[in-house]
């Protein structure tokens, strides 16, 4: 009976119940929007990290878990790998190069140059991604590379083919070049896509304030990706986790080991970007609370006279409660599917370099947050009508 | 005819102590089936109050209602709102109906209320909204219809489900006088036909000629009792006069007689 009088009464008044459902509507796209862009930025900033085939990810101990400011020199990497659990560790580089694009642009002018992420790693230790297409790195100081699928895309490049790469080297622009091996999938870093090139390779492309004469006999990485023999019980390999970062804390100077989670929480940004988005779009929720909250609160006020003469004839509290429920639900899942029909249909016109990605769940828990904000927003007003007395109708209420 | 309302003692006492306000006095009368009674006064007289306390809605201080033999202050309020459900038909001076259901759905409320409507109820409902003259607007939302309109679509709700007491307040208060008897002159006619009591809470004296039995009250309480039909005429004649004189020559109602005679 509930649901008779809501549809009723929705499909008369359909303009108006229209015009609510386009404000969600409006609001769903805003907060899938937001979501897309929370999550498109955040895995360009820790897609590769949040990828890696590693337990731990040993810091130079006064880093405070800046890539950037911590150096673990080659020791380190050898006294890591001596420490007792420890399956296997890998030393990861991070820098900046770009890959000069060939052919022309309609204007006749040379493509913009690709900045990329390059991530030096030793092959076949941790760091280095698995490929989907072609091979792993295989040679220590070889010129060839593993491309993220996004270079490949944007470069047009497949496995096989060369490409240069331009580096700063001092003062002065250098160029390389180097043959694509292998395609892995997309291994954004600091909102870059990435290329993946051996640790003594990458030692001499990547930019350096100064020129050296001779490449530095102490190689050094950023960080070291630490793979353990972890026992299966998910339970115990967890407990097995933290006595190892208490151990190589101990048992190896001057790092800092913490988890991978840990890791790309504390990368530059992150967090911050993370919260800026998040907040937006909890206020969105918020927004659309009060907005369908404050329409719904009016309609119950306007329908006092109504309410009072469906009570004064024996309509139980329930009815009036499911007729409310039935209605404030319609019309808010209507606008939702309405904004996610928006939204997707956008999204599918976007230019590809908008970090916009509609993460399955990501968009399963703001559509589920969307549909909730109706009922929550109208809990108000049907708490209104449940009051209003049957003498409204005879005019006694008092 | 059986007894279908029974009104014992009923009082109706608002606030206490030195704010206490009496607005129904020690109040007793029945209505047999198929009995039709207009309950008249003046304002703040308790005709409304005590229309309230019949259809369960407001509790009597002290006294006893029976309808079908049910008291309804032994029931709880989840019990009295399914007793108005399916005993009691109701038409108010306004927004008497659902402005988003046409006029056959306003009728087949009560069925769907009392737990659904079948092809039986349609069937009904259109009977009943064609037997008021209506035939032609089944399917037309209220606001497209006129006020003398609205006002039997409303009585064909409060009649569609069968109740033992048809409850109706000031049904004419925003029809002309023209529509305003043919609308009670329908009215009585179902109560006599269907054989259901019916009570008619007015302040227009006037339509006392179609009702078995006149109630007048003030102050609370019943100071008379019409049920004779020349007694019943008489008293609305005179004041259709009194009305007729009163648009007729524009003096003051208060200087006539309450006969409907001007002053010597």
């Amino acid at each position: 009976m509930g649901a008779y009088l809501a549809f009723k009464e929705t499909w008369r008044n359909r303009a108006r119940f229209l015009l609510i459902s386009l404000l969600v509507a409006l609001l769903t796209a805003l907060v899938l929007f937001i979501a897309g862009l929370a999550e498109g930025l955040g895995r360009g900033n820790i897609e590769y990290l949040s990828n890696l085939d590693a337990d731990l990810i040993a810091y130079q101990a006064d880093a405070q878990l800046l890539i950037a400011a911590s150096r673990l020199p080659r020791g380190i990497l050898q006294n890591i790998e001596r420490v007792p659990g420890v399956k296997s560790a890998g030393p990861i580089e991070f820098s900046r190069v770009s890959i000069i694009l060939p052919g022309t642009t309609p204007q006749g002018q040379s493509p913009r140059p690709l900045d990329v992420s390059l991530i030096q790693v030793e092959p076949g230790r941790p760091g280095e991604p698995p490929v989907r297409f072609g091979r792993q790195l295989q040679n220590r100081r070889g010129k060839e590379a593993i491309i993220d699928s996004l270079v490949a895309r944007r470069a047009g490049l497949s496995v096989g083919d060369e490409f240069t790469i331009r580096s700063l080297q001092g003062t002065r622009e250098e160029f390389y070049t180097l043959r694509v091996v292998g395609i892995t999938t997309s291994q954004q870093y600091a909102i870059q896509p990435s290329i993946i090139v051996p640790l003594l390779t990458g030692d001499q492309i990547k930019p350096k304030p100064v020129v050296e004469d001779r490449p530095s006999s102490d190689l050094a990485s950023n960080i070291i990706a630490i793979k353990l023999d972890l026992p299966a019980d998910p339970a115990e390999a967890r407990a097995f986790r933290e006595l190892m970062k208490q151990r190589l804390e101990s048992q190896v100077k001057k790092i800092q080991v913490v988890d991978i989670r840990t890791a790309y929480e504390n990368t530059p940004g992150y967090s911050a970007q993370k919260g800026t988005l998040d907040t937006q779009r909890y206020f969105a929720l918020v927004i659309g609370v009060l907005v369908l909250g404050g329409f719904f609160q009016i309609q119950a006020l306007q329908k006092v006279a109504q309410i009072g003469v469906l009570k004064a004839i024996g309509t139980p509290n329930r009815t009036i409660i499911a007729a409310s429920l039935v209605q404030i639900t319609v019309v808010t899942a209507f606008g939702v599917f309405l904004g996610t029909v928006i939204t997707l249909s956008l999204a599918l016109v976007l230019p590809v370099g908008i970090p916009i990605v509609f993460a399955p769940q990501t968009v399963f828990i703001a559509l589920v947050s969307l549909l909730l904000i109706g009922p929550l927003g109208g809990l108000l007003s049907i708490r209104y009508s449940v009051s209003v007395e049957p003498l409204t109708a005879l005019g006694l209420a008092q | 005819m059986s007894i279908a309302l029974e009104v014992r003692n009923v009082t109706k006492i608002y606030g206490s102590g030195e704010n206490a306000v009496v607005a129904v006095n020690d109040v007793s009368f029945s209505v047999a089936e198929g009995e039709f009674i207009a309950l008249v006064g003046p304002s703040g007289s308790g005709k409304t109050t005590l229309l309230a306390m019949l259809a369960g809605l407001l509790y009597p201080t002290h006294g006893s209602i029976y309808i079908d033999g049910q008291d309804l202050a032994k029931m709880n309020d989840a019990q009295r709102t399914a007793f108005r459900r399916q005993r009691i038909g109701f038409t108010f001076q306004t927004n008497n109906l659902m402005p988003y259901l046409t006029a056959r759905e306003n009728v087949e409320l009560m069925m769907r209320l009392n737990g659904g409507c079948k092809s039986e109820c349609r069937h009904m409902a259109v009977e009943l909204l064609t037997r008021l003259g209506l035939g032609n607007r089944l399917n037309n939302l209220p606001r497209q219809l006129s006020g003398g309109e609205q006002q039997r679509v409303a009585i064909a709700r409060a009649l569609i489900h069968d109740p033992t007491l048809v409850l109706t307040d000031e049904p004419t208060a925003s029809l002309d006088t023209e529509r305003a008897y043919q609308v009670v002159e329908t009215f009585a006619d179902l109560i006599h036909g269907y054989q259901r009591a019916g009570i008619m809470v007015t302040h227009d004296l006037r339509l006392c000629i179609y009702v078995d039995r006149v109630i007048q009250m003030q102050d609370g309480r019943i100071v008379r009792i019409l049920s004779q039909r020349d007694e019943i005429d008489e008293f609305a004649s005179a004041r259709r006069r009194r009305a007729e004189l009163v648009a007729a020559t524009e003096i003051t109602p208060a200087s006539l007689t309450p006969d409907g005679q001007s002053p010597r």
